[in-house]
């Protein structure tokens, strides 16, 4: 009688836990929710901000008051001069301004940030030249869209997916059959496999996502979608599957500590912090960019906080190779710790332990 | 023959196994008998490799047991556990890959150990949505899955009824009789007297018995012999060399050192009176089980 070998059997356990996903219907469910819900998303937010720029407030001066007359849907700041118009618009009070000029044929110009307002060059009764400040500035849109995007994207992938592994680790050790499972191969196998497999799942269902939001973008005509973020999600990719590995191998050790799915929320609430506190981080620092430098060293924030530097153009080239060896080092202590604790804790019944003992025990 | 030698195992301070020793033989039934907590589980696991031993041999026919070894063997828990979602045939099949088998063997195999068990039930059927008796022939099925070619099991009657009983007894019989390797055990001292070839009885982690039933027999306790005679047997007590172990009226249960005495007690008897039965009395697994762990 032989026995399968390390890598076949890795391959068997893969195989079953990607089965056993794709058989289960609420897994499958959510999965389809999440990846029309995406798209439907992106497909919408092209209608956005023409919703919402009729509300932007606009400065003028005596000329450019004259020449928005009729529009009363627009909010106007009176002000004295163009340099205190163009003052407001860099400190984002307002979105644009209508200003006298010499140099436009009707009399008037119009000021922007990067591109004047639709809904105001719409109002103007004739078309005049516009000035813009900073033409190259990041789309504060998009900045949002990557943050908060890939960061969700990376939060809900490594909850959704680490509890997936946990669940699996701790029905093998709570109905047993682990104990057979070990009779026939090794506890490395089945951690390996577990993780492998729930990497390939997360990964399988964000590029199904992307094609969804792709799709979703070709609907709305927001083809900025592509070109712009296409350096930054090519660093998200590496990024993010090396980061999950490291989540979804701490979620691993964590259930293999408990005996019973009741005792699971203690020992990985700590690893839902590592991955919670990071990102709200990355969000609410988005505009720091010192504070987004550390955090794109951080291997629980550099999935999300290194595209978004990227995108905004405040990272040297080679940053986002450190942060990358940093992850990977990390990811690699964090597979040793797991499969020191997982190989000692597995076969253990009866009260859960704490990392700590998980740890220190012989 | 799988035979351990010296084997030693402590959980953390607490010394559970101490140099234990014994064989099981070729083609033979053995019984693994020890009170809650002796370490049967602790010494059959570290028998499939599940728990390392802390020092001692473990052996197959000579030569140290390998993983491969360990892989032939078919193997059952003492907590149960399959996956409760999952089809039936489903995880025959998977556990029977990671012992070589092709998709296609398992299957077959998987389909037939079903059928011989008698199993209540689809084979395609989730485990949870049958009874906890078809469950355990499932469990029994996930033993043999792989073709192996020893059996550790580990409480295998626990929870079947009369009939699935027999029906599991022939199973492993039958697998004994090719000529392997059999360890089990079992609370249920009256079945292991009368399934086993070979006893191994351990108490607090050390080896107490081992041998045939009858030379356990022979070795714990002094013969006993039955008599019933028409008269009052009450004067048996005043015989020198002879212990009565129970007495009733007409009626005597006696130990002797050998069958001579027991003989002449028999002559007395028949002396006094009609003699209806004498016979020597066969000290059931249960009191030598006692025997042996409460010295």
């Amino acid at each position: 009688m032989s026995r399968a070998s390390f890598t076949s059997a890795i391959g068997l356990v893969i195989e079953r836990e990607i089965m056993v996903r794709v058989r289960s219907k609420a897994f499958m469910t959510s999965t389809i929710v999440s990846i029309v819900l995406f798209g439907a998303l992106v497909a919408v937010s092209g209608a956005l901000p023409t919703l919402f720029s009729s509300t932007d407030k606009v400065a003028v001066t005596s000329a450019g008051a004259e020449a928005m007359e009729g529009s009363d849907d627009i909010d106007l700041v009176t002000v004295e001069s163009a340099d205190e118009a163009k003052d407001l618009i860099r400190s984002g009070e307002v979105a644009a301004a209508v200003v006298e000029s010499d140099d436009s044929p009707v009399g008037y110009s119009v000021i922007a940030e990067r591109s004047a307002p639709e809904s105001l060059t719409g109002a103007l009764s004739e078309v005049p030249t516009v000035q813009l400040l900073d033409p190259d500035a990041p789309d504060p849109v998009l900045t949002n869209f990557i943050g908060l995007g890939l960061g969700i994207v990376f939060f809900m992938a490594a909850m959704t997916f680490g509890n997936t592994i946990a669940s699996s680790v701790v029905e093998e050790k709570q109905s047993r059959i682990v104990e057979i499972l070990l009779a026939s191969t090794s506890a490395r196998v089945l951690m390996f496999g577990k993780i492998i497999a729930c990497t390939i799942l997360a990964f399988a269902q964000i590029g199904l996502t992307a094609l969804s939001v792709l799709i979703g973008a070709a609907i709305s005509g927001n083809d900025l979608v592509l070109g712009k973020v296409a350096e930054p999600i090519a660093w998200f990719i590496p990024l993010f599957i090396v980061g999950f590995v490291m989540v979804a191998a701490l979620y691993a050790a964590a259930a293999s500590m408990v005996s019973r799915t009741e005792d699971l929320a203690s020992t990985s609430s700590p690893i839902m912090m590592l991955i919670f506190l990071p990102y709200m981080a990355v969000i609410v620092f988005s505009s720091n960019e010192s504070v987004m430098a550390v955090l794109s060293y951080i291997p629980f924030s550099a999935a999300v906080a290194v595209p978004m530097r990227v995108f905004l153009g405040t990272i040297e080239w080679w940053e986002p190779l450190i942060s990358l060896v940093i992850l990977a080092g990390t990811t690699l202590l964090a597979l040793l710790l797991a499969t020191r604790i997982f190989e000692r804790s597995i076969l253990r019944s009866g009260p859960k332990l704490s990392w700590k003992q998980a740890l220190t025990r012989s | 023959m799988i035979t351990l030698e010296n084997i030693n195992r402590s959980f953390g301070s607490k010394q559970v196994l101490h140099d234990l020793s014994f064989s099981i033989g070729d083609g033979r039934m053995t019984g693994f008998v020890g009170s809650n907590g002796s370490g049967k589980t602790t010494t059959m696991r570290i028998l499939l490799g599940v728990l390392a031993a802390d020092s001692g041999h473990i052996t197959v026919d000579g030569s140290p047991i390998t993983p491969t070894h360990r892989s032939a063997i078919g193997y059952m828990p003492e907590e149960r556990g399959l996956y409760p979602k999952m089809p039936i045939i489903d995880q025959l099949i998977y556990l029977a890959r990671f012992h070589g088998l092709s998709r296609q063997a398992a299957k077959r195999r998987g389909l037939e150990l079903l059928e011989e068990l008698d199993l209540n039930g689809e084979p395609t059927d989730t485990l949870e949505s049958v009874s906890l008796g078809n469950q355990q022939k499932v469990q029994i099925a996930a033993a043999l899955i792989h073709e192996p070619q020893a059996l550790v099991l580990d409480e295998p009657f626990s929870g079947l009824d009369p009939v699935a009983v027999e029906r599991t007894l022939n199973v492993l019989k039958s697998f004994a009789d090719t000529g392997a390797p059999v360890l089990f055990s079992s609370h249920q001292l009256d079945l292991v007297e009368r399934l086993v070839d070979d006893l191994v009885i351990i108490n607090q982690g050390r080896l107490v018995a081992n041998g045939t039933a009858e030379q356990l027999r022979r070795q714990r306790s002094r013969p006993e012999w039955t008599l019933q005679t028409e008269t009052d047997m009450g004067w048996v007590r005043e015989l020198p060399d002879i212990t009565v172990v129970e007495l009733d009226g007409t009626w005597v249960r006696f130990s002797a050192d050998n069958a001579n005495a027991a003989e002449a007690v028999m002559r007395r008897a028949l002396s006094a009176g009609s003699v209806r039965s004498f016979a020597p009395h066969t000290v059931a697994l249960n009191r030598l089980f006692q025997e042996v762990t409460q010295p």
